[in-house]
């Protein structure tokens, strides 16, 4: 929950959080060592210097630190947790389902746990689809575009193979399907930085919500073009938010755009955490002001009540938390941290 | 080292500095992305490195690529070896780039299209952002709408500008060939022509490609130093009023 100085209280449901294990025991080979380097760059590069860890402890901080870092310091009152498998690099995969279901089972009224797929899985990934929905009851899965697997370097979301999946997600209550598309792993030109095929996607599942996270950095232009046509496409803001503390006046600009194009209620906020920790993105977030002449310009605003839907009141609507009566619960439930 | 091999060495860097980073627009020296050139004789070898491990392969083959085009083109040149270092791809692209290989032949299995896509793609888009920066500058140096949009290439080519002014012309100037016939100056990517009432939103339109070049430069240097645990690159100056107030629909002109 976070406060502001008025007393008035806010929902914060945090779009897209990890927990990942890249500790030395776990990385299969130089491309495992080089993908939490490359985290670690970001982490580096766009945290305050304050907010710095160590490589060591970035590597693998464990549930604990985790729950201190969202629920205990950090003002997060959900997190949505999104997968990411990348079993090439890693031994046991760098943040699966199952690690993510640990943090869940402790708490519950606090996570929403997702599930992922990948359309190249064919027949065998389809029940894996049905098992997760039996399972951990999810609404929404992270897909990564651009993985490797094989020979194949990536897949696009408007393939057949592709609509098979979301036809069956669709089938079994997953809604929300989040599509890294953003800086990313190996891209080639078969690449995750192209957002056209969520365009066709959108168009032909009207009845999903597509949450392209980073807002499809590097191709944010591209990407808002498409998001203005389609009335279920929405931006994560993982990514982009950091850029708050080291590029305010840029950041200003792109969140102009976004509320432009994508509008405000379309635009969701989520740490990235462990890259960021949701504290200070918050608390910046929440004292951030567009310049006036920004504001003049699109005629955009970036007032209270739209803090209040990005940072919360989105991803409420469109995964079903009534946040009022989260709030009762929340506050009745001792939260069990060991 | 001798002056003449010193002489040669900048002429190298003047080259290179020409290429530019496709998505960002900017030089490959001014990213701090070139590690080292050594010039022996008529013999030059550049090492190269980029923000991280997973740079899109199809952008590195390029600038590599590029670099070897524009440093072969200086008359004493006989060989030029174009070496990336610390990339998940730099057997393939180092080897691909010395044997004169399309980026396809060097990628088998996983390029779809030849870099020439690539390069009009993200050309198209430089000349986007060129020619809204200099747009921006016009206005704000008080010419109007339907005078601008009316000059050929010739036309502009005359047009008194300031300092900054010339130096935005010359960069859009290079690019102005990729989008539609001449000689109007100014045509959209499509080469069709802007009507002066729609000037304003064709330039919130085209301003989205700047931003998001201008944002991915931010990111790059950012991850350059982190990686390479160093200080980052000079960052252009993070726009100031001056360039809010030429956002701004634009006063009472003059002609």
């Amino acid at each position: 929950m976070y406060k502001t100085k008025s007393g008035e209280e806010i929902f914060i449901i945090d779009g897209h959080v990890h927990l990942w294990d890249a500790s030395p025991e776990n990385i299969k080979n130089i491309h495992g060592k080089q993908f939490i380097d490359c985290f670690f760059g970001y982490h580096s590069a766009l945290s305050p210097p304050e907010q710095v860890w160590t490589a060591e402890k970035f590597a693998k901080y464990g549930v604990e630190q985790m729950e201190k870092d969202l629920f205990i310091d950090g003002p997060d009152d959900m997190a949505i947790m999104n997968p990411t498998y990348l079993k090439d690099f890693y031994k046991n995969g760098f943040n699966t389902i199952e690690q993510n279901a640990v943090l869940k089972k402790r708490n519950p009224d606090r996570i929403i746990l997702n599930g992922a797929f990948d359309p190249r899985d064919g027949e065998g990934g389809l029940e894996a689809l049905h098992a997760q929905a039996e399972i951990y009851k999810i609404k929404g899965v992270k897909l990564y575009t651009a993985e490797w697997k094989g020979n194949s370097r990536g897949y696009k979301l408007s393939d057949p193979e592709a609509y098979k999946y979301l036809e069956t997600a669709e089938k079994l209550g997953i809604k929300n399907i989040h599509v890294h598309k953003g800086p990313t792993i190996i891209p080639l030109d078969r690449d995750a930085f192209d957002v056209a095929d969520i365009d066709h996607c959108a168009t032909d599942f009207p009845n999903l919500n597509f949450i392209v996270e980073h807002c499809g950095l590097p191709r944010l232009d591209d990407f808002c073009w498409i998001a203005v046509q389609e009335s279920n496409v929405f931006g994560g803001l993982a990514v982009v938010l950091p850029f708050i503390h080291s590029r305010p006046g840029y950041f200003a600009k792109v969140m102009s755009e976004l509320l432009f194009w994508l509008g405000e209620d379309k635009i969701l906020f989520g740490s990235d955490y462990g890259i960021w920790t949701p504290r200070w993105l918050v608390e910046k977030f929440m004292a951030f002001e567009l310049p006036d002449e920004l504001v003049q310009e699109t005629g955009k605003q970036l007032t209270l009540d739209i803090k209040k839907k990005i940072l919360g009141g989105n991803a409420a609507r469109i995964y079903g938390v009534d946040i009022e009566a989260q709030k009762a619960k929340l506050r009745h439930a001792e939260m069990a941290v060991a | 080292m001798t002056v003449t091999n010193q002489a040669r060495i900048d002429e190298v860097r003047a080259a290179l500095d020409r290429v530019t980073d496709p998505e960002l627009d900017e030089s490959v020296v001014e990213l701090n992305f070139i590690t080292g050139i050594d010039v022996a004789g008529g013999d030059v070898s550049v090492t190269f490195r980029l923000p991280t491990y997973w740079c899109a392969a199809n952008f590195s083959y390029l600038m590599a690529s590029d670099m070897r085009d524009a440093v072969a083109v200086l008359p004493w040149v006989e060989k030029v070896a174009v070496v990336l270092d610390d990339h998940m791809f730099v057997d393939t692209i180092n080897d691909g780039v010395a044997a004169g290989k399309d980026f396809a032949d060097a990628f088998p299995t996983e390029a779809q299209m030849d870099l020439s896509g690539i390069r009009l793609n993200f050309g198209l888009k430089s000349f986007e952002r060129r020619q809204e920066a200099l747009l921006r500058h016009l206005l704000a140096e008080g010419f109007e709408p339907s005078v601008i949009l009316q000059l050929t290439v010739d036309g502009l080519a005359r047009v008194s500008l300031n300092e900054e002014g010339r130096k935005l012309r010359a960069r859009y100037l290079e690019r102005r060939p990729l989008a539609g016939p001449l000689p109007a100056a100014f045509v959209s990517r499509d080469g069709t022509e802007i009507a002066p009432d729609t000037l304003t939103a064709y330039l919130r339109n085209v301003r989205r490609v700047g931003l998001n070049a201008e944002f991915n430069g931010a990111l790059c240097r950012g991850l350059l130093a982190a990686r390479y645990g160093e200080a980052p690159a000079v960052l252009p100056a993070e726009p100031g009023l001056i360039d809010f107030l030429r956002m701004a629909p634009p006063p009472a002109q003059r002609v």
